[in-house]
Formats: C-alpha cells, sequence, structure tokens
C-alpha cells in the first residue's frame, strides 16, 4: 500500500461531468433559439400561438443566461474541483465518508435547485436582475449549495497531505468566497408574505414573491457590483483555476513564473471589484464611481495579462504540441480568447467608447467572446483530459476533436464579429443628427439594418452548438464504447502519446 | 508572505475576503442614503400600476427596453429629459437593463397611449413595420395578480416607509396622493376602479368584458404601468 499512488476518487466528479454536458447543451440550445428569434421573429411562435408565452425571446433569455453561466459554468467549475482538489491536495474523497456524503448532497441539492430554476423561469417567476433572477426560496437553496461547496474545499483542505496550497487551489477559494459575498448582498429582498395590513390580512398573494431592499440607482449600484463580479468569480478566477492545473499536467510543462502567478492572483483579487461601475457610466450613480470604475477597468488588464502571458510562456519551447494535441489546441486558444476579452473589455469601459457600446450588442460579442472562446474551450479541455483519467478509457476519437475544434473556433469568429459590426452600427445610429441637428434615424431604422447581423450571429452560435454536440458524443464514447484500462492512465496525456 | 499564507488555508481565506470586500465598502456604502431621495413630482406606484410592473417583470421587457435616459442630446431628443436618480427612488428592482434591443421606456408615459400599446403588444410589426418584437397576445387572457401587488405595497410602507396615502408634492406645487387599501378587498375595488379607466380607451371586447366582470387582465394592468412612465 504504501508504495502505490494514491487512488482518487472521482464519483462526484462523475455527477457534475454529466451536468456540465446536459446543461451545457439545453444553455447552448436556447442561445441558438434566441439568436434566431432576434432574426427571424417568426421563431417566437416555433411551438404554436398556444406556446407562445414559454417560446417567446423575453421569456426564454434568462434561461438561457442561468443555464450556462449557473448551469454548464458551474457544473464545469464543480466537475474540475472534485477532481482537481483531491490530486493537488494529495489526498482522496474516499478517505473522508464525511466529504463523501458533503459531495453527494451538494451535486442531489444543486439537481433539485436547477428544476427550480427551470420552472419559475418558465413561468416567468423573476426578481428581473440579471444573473440573480431567483425568487427568496431559491436563493437560500442556492445559499445551502454553496455552502456544501465550501465545506468541500476546507474539508479537503483539512485533511490534505501536500501543506503547501497549490495556484489552482487558491483560486477555488476566491471563487467559493467571491460568489457568497456577492450573492448575498445582491439578493436582499425581503417577501411580501410577511406583510400585515389594517384588516389583519396576512400572507396575500403569491408566497414566493419578494421586494428588494435597495431602491433605484442603489439597487443598480448593487446588482451590477455583482453582475460584474460574477463574471469575475464564476468566468475568470475559477477558469484560471483549471487552466494552471490542467495546461501544466497535459504539456508536461511547468508553470512559467510563480511570480507572474502571484501579481496576476493579488492583482486580480484587489482591481476586479472595482470595476464594476462600468456598467453604470453615463447612469445617475455619482461621476466618482464611474470613474473609478472606468480607471480600474484599465487597470484590469494588468492582472489578466498576466495570468495568459504565464500560460502562454509555459508552453515555451514546446510550441509544436499545440499542433500535435487538440487538447493543448483548447488551452491556447482559450488563453488567447482571454487575452482578447480582458483588452476588449477595458476598451470599452472608456467612457466615451462606451457612450457608443453601452446597450448595444457589441457588449453582447464581447460576453460571447468571453465565454465562448474562454470559459467554454477551457471547461471543454478540463473534461476532454479527465474523461481518459475518470473513466479510464483512451478518448474516443481525436480526429473528432480537431475538427470540433475548428467548427466552434469558426463559431466565435462569426459571433464576435457581427456583433461588433452590429453594435457599433447601431451606437453610430441612435446618435447621428442631420445636418438641421434632428435625428438622422427612427428607433426601428437601427432595428432592421442589424439582420444580417443577426443571421450571421444565429449561424456562429450554430456552429459552436454543433461543435458542442460532437464534444458530448466523444465523451459519450470515450465512456461507453472502448474496452477499459487496467489501472487510472499515469503520465503523458492520452493525447500526446 | 506570500509562502507563510500559502500553508495556511485559513488566513489566505482571510487575506483574500479582505481584498475583495474593500471595494464594495468604499464605492457603493458613501451614496446610499442620499441616492434613495425621490425628487418633486416622483410618486409610488399605484397597486394597478404595481401590477403591471409585474407583467413587465414576468416577461422579461427588461431583456430588450431600458429604462434609463443617458445626459446625451441624441437621448434626450429622443426619449425626453435625463434621468435622475430620484425618479428612481420607488424602483424595487430597478429596471434600467443592459440592451437596447428596443428602445428606451422611462418617459414612453409622454408619448404613446392607451390604444397605441394595445395594437402595439396585439401585433408589434403591424404597428411597425420591420419590428422584431414579438406579439404578446396571452397577455390579452391572463389575469393580473393584484393581490401580490397589494402585498408588496404593503411590504414597501412597512418597511421603506413609502408614502402610500400620504400627500406627495408635485412639479406644480399641488400634492398627490396614492391610494392604498386597507384590506385586499379594497385594494381590489382601487385597481378595478383603475382598470375601468384604462379599459374605456381599449378596443379588444374580451377585455373590457373581463374588466366589467371585475376581472382584471393582464394587458390592462401593463398599459396602467406604461402610462404611468414619465
Amino acid at each position: 500500500m504504501e508504495n502505490r499512488p494514491l487512488e482518487y476518487d472521482y464519483t462526484v466528479a462523475k455527477m457534475f461531468m454529466f451536468t456540465t454536458i446536459a446543461l451545457g447543451i439545453v444553455g447552448m440550445l436556447i442561445g441558438v433559439i434566441l439568436a434566431f428569434e432576434l432574426a427571424f421573429p417568426g421563431v417566437n411562435t416555433i411551438l404554436g400561438q398556444g406556446l407562445a408565452e414559454f417560446t417567446n425571446y423575453s421569456r426564454l433569455r434568462p434561461l438561457h443566461t442561468d443555464a450556462v453561466i449557473f448551469g454548464f459554468t458551474l457544473s464545469g467549475i464543480w466537475a474540475t474541483w472534485y477532481y482537481v482538489g483531491q490530486r493537488v491536495l494529495k489526498v482522496s474523497m474516499a478517505e473522508s465518508g464525511f466529504l463523501m456524503f458533503i459531495g453527494k448532497l451538494h451535486f442531489v441539492l444543486y439537481m433539485v435547485v436547477v428544476v427550480a430554476v427551470v420552472v419559475s423561469l418558465f413561468l416567468g417567476i423573476t426578481t428581473s436582475k440579471e444573473y440573480a433572477e431567483f425568487e427568496w426560496p431559491i436563493d437560500i437553496a442556492v445559499v445551502v449549495v454553496w455552502v456544501l461547496f465550501g465545506v468541500s474545499i476546507f474539508g479537503l483542505i483539512g485533511i490534505r497531505r501536500e501543506k503547501s496550497l497549490y495556484i489552482s487551489i487558491w483560486y477555488y477559494i476566491a471563487t467559493f468566497l467571491g460568489i457568497a459575498m456577492l450573492y448575498l448582498f445582491n439578493n436582499m429582498e425581503i417577501p411580501t408574505m410577511l406583510a400585515t395590513n389594517a384588516a389583519g390580512e396576512s400572507g396575500i398573494g403569491n408566497w414566493w414573491h419578494s421586494v428588494s431592499m435597495y431602491a433605484g440607482t442603489n439597487d443598480a449600484l448593487v446588482e451590477w457590483w455583482y453582475g460584474h463580479n460574477a463574471v469575475a468569480f464564476g468566468f475568470t478566477v475559477p477558469i484560471v483555476a483549471m487552466i494552471y492545473y490542467f495546461l501544466p499536467k497535459e504539456s508536461g510543462q511547468a508553470i512559467y513564473s510563480y511570480k507572474l502567478s502571484l501579481l496576476s492572483f493579488w492583482g486580480l483579487m484587489f482591481v476586479y471589484l472595482w470595476a464594476g461601475g462600468h456598467h453604470l457610466l453615463y447612469s445617475t450613480v455619482p461621476d466618482w464611481m464611474q470613474t473609478m470604475g472606468s480607471i480600474f477597468s484599465v487597470i484590469l488588464i494588468l492582472p489578466s495579462w498576466g495570468s495568459a502571458i504565464n500560460m502562454l510562456l509555459t508552453m515555451k519551447g514546446e510550441w509544436q504540441q499545440v499542433a500535435a494535441s487538440p487538447l493543448i489546441k483548447f488551452m491556447v486558444l482559450g488563453s488567447t480568447f482571454y487575452m482578447f476579452s480582458t483588452l476588449e473589455g477595458p476598451i470599452q469601459a472608456i467612457k466615451s467608447v462606451n457612450a457608443i457600446a453601452h446597450f448595444t450588442d457589441w457588449i453582447v460579442g464581447h460576453v460571447h467572446d468571453g465565454t465562448l472562446g474562454w470559459v467554454g474551450f477551457m471547461i471543454m479541455a478540463a473534461l476532454y483530459h479527465m474523461a481518459p483519467r475518470v473513466f479510464k478509457r483512451e478518448i474516443y476519437s481525436k480526429s473528432l476533436m480537431v475538427s470540433q475544434f475548428w467548427i466552434q473556433t469558426l463559431g466565435v469568429v462569426l459571433y464576435f464579429t457581427s456583433m461588433w459590426i452590429a453594435g457599433i452600427t447601431q451606437g453610430m445610429m441612435w446618435r447621428a443628427h442631420d445636418e438641421f441637428g434632428n435625428l438622422a434615424y427612427s428607433f426601428i431604422d437601427t432595428v432592421t439594418v442589424l439582420h444580417p447581423y443577426y443571421a450571421i450571429r444565429g449561424v456562429g452560435g450554430l456552429l459552436y452548438l454543433v461543435g458542442f454536440l460532437m464534444f458530448a458524443y466523444n465523451i459519450y464514447k470515450t465512456m461507453s464504447a472502448r474496452p477499459v484500462e487496467e489501472s487510472e492512465l499515469q503520465n503523458a496525456s492520452p493525447m500526446g502519446a | 508572505m506570500f509562502h507563510w499564507l500559502e500553508k495556511h488555508p485559513f488566513f489566505f481565506a482571510v487575506g483574500i475576503f479582505v481584498t475583495i470586500a474593500f471595494a464594495g465598502l468604499v464605492e457603493i456604502l458613501p451614496n446610499f442614503a442620499q441616492a434613495s431621495r425621490p425628487v418633486i413630482g416622483t410618486a409610488p406606484y399605484s397597486t394597478l400600476e404595481l401590477a403591471g410592473r409585474h407583467v413587465y417583470i414576468k416577461n422579461s421587457c427588461n431583456a430588450c427596453h431600458s429604462q434609463l435616459v443617458r445626459p446625451f442630446k441624441s437621448e434626450t431628443d429622443r426619449y425626453g429629459h435625463y434621468s435622475l436618480s430620484g425618479e428612481y427612488a420607488y424602483d424595487r428592482p430597478f429596471l434600467w437593463g443592459s440592451k437596447r434591443t428596443g428602445p428606451d421606456l422611462m418617459r414612453v408615459g409622454n408619448y404613446r397611449t392607451t390604444d397605441w400599446h394595445e395594437n402595439h403588444m396585439k401585433s408589434p410589426s403591424g404597428v411597425v413595420p420591420g419590428s422584431i418584437m414579438p406579439a404578446y397576445t396571452w397577455m390579452f387572457k391572463n389575469t393580473a395578480d393584484i393581490n401580490t401587488a397589494y402585498a408588496e405595497q404593503l411590504t414597501v410602507s412597512q418597511f421603506f416607509s413609502t408614502p402610500y396615502n400620504k400627500p406627495v408634492p408635485m412639479k406644480d406645487g399641488s400634492t398627490k396622493i396614492v391610494k392604498m387599501g386597507a384590506s385586499t378587498a379594497e385594494a381590489n375595488a382601487l385597481a378595478l376602479a383603475e382598470a375601468k379607466v384604462i379599459a374605456a380607451d381599449m378596443k379588444d371586447q374580451d377585455v373590457k368584458d373581463a374588466v366589467a366582470n371585475g376581472q382584471i387582465p393582464e394587458i390592462v394592468a401593463l398599459i396602467a404601468y406604461m402610462n404611468s412612465l414619465k
């Protein structure tokens, strides 16, 4: 026993891998439907007039964002946590019955929340705050799920053999703490059933309805402090955690610089939270807050690029791997999209640029080059790396991975280029005046002009979804169609071999 | 120091928390009380208007329509006076939105009528050729939830002292009193009285019949809310 390598227990990691794929398909499918609804409004009633209430754009939109954020991404984060955590802390989940129980409970309660969210959003039960649409009963369940995640992190840390915390663990801890703080404060609300009136009535109206503790400008400020940093601690921090583990593992290269990882980690922690104000430029929040948001957004380039450069330099001298391994392709392109997206964001946060970009599709484009190019690619790469080790089988098809990579890359490029053009076109048309000082265009002119770009975006999204289905198929075939390896693969990646 | 922190998870986590909590404290807290004061002319929503606001939220209208006029000539030309912080004092939640797939609605009550909304919600592209907005026909059939709107009025008046049944100063120097029912029955009666005024300007016979029978379709509440946005 002494001389054998530790056998890790991937029971919980597997469960979350399944939901990553399932909810990814659901979320992206809804996204594609939404894209085509904007290009071809007839799609709104695709299931007939009777079901139009549940298939129209506005009812589906929160389902898309929440399915990809809290379904696909969060599942991906947890799948990797239950895999990476054990490995870098050098302790198996099987060693603690308690942590195994917590992990399974975490998954089961998460499933309950997913079902509750889907049902409630279809019915139009929403608080309307972006990425915080859930009403109070679901919020409470989310908090419980999150606490279980925390217990798992700190429990595993508590029984670790490797005393020094690896970089990925820093980022997982930050994800846990950041989202906990943001979610709690942004969802402060009072259930309306608590109110009583002079006639002595109470429990009036829907029991699930609540009202925000903040009003107007304050509510906006708290919401975008949350909304922006949910991106930070959901789309950046945990994804960086993944790449710090999976890129060195897959490439066999050591992280380029420990000091650079220190600088970018603590820099990111300090700077990110200030930048939320860039969602509120030219709004009614005080000017100094807007300026702070703008300035810190630009400073944010430093820690973001610090991580990305650290990753790219990790590949120093080993660039032939990018050509040889589809998995390395995904991670290197993911890092590149991360750099691209974290340069684009600060540009949009400059006040004069924001005056044109805000409220337009350019913002939508920005979100998607980050989420499709960085988050999506990195989570799929992580699952591709984990699958052979978790299921003890080689990846089913390497050539399928390569085609998937190119199809999805094309999809992302079509997506963000069309949205750039759409956004800037619309922003410029809104502000155009004729020679007499009158508005040059009525609003509908600025809508109809976008039709070709909306159509191209729909195609881009569809290509990405097709690639994702190829990914799902590849993983499915990996776990079911090939003979089981004798033991867990230890060293070289199946791709490198 | 960093090497030490990396071996002491508790202090590491405390370090992260302090680093990330700092920005929120500095940016959000100082202005909190100031930003929530209403400007003159801003009154709380009536029961029917609030029920309409719930219809607006239920259908995520804010996914495509903003309610925030920025201080640019092109926006004030198109939508009216730029937004003031105090105008949102009774907006819980705020509905600024983040995307203008359709036009801003901050002051839509100034330039659209009940009749226009009725036609538009039935067939957006019939009223605005080229519009990509879907029709919201179910709003003509679903019944608005007056009780929940009333419960919200009670909640905000109890927890946040929102001035219902109290004089609120208006721009012309007069005062306005927004009534809130003392009981659920009275709240429904107030909403129905308001709904009758809206329905009188509408053409849809089913809606008119429903209101005459004491039912309030969602569309009536929504239009009351739209008309209140000024």
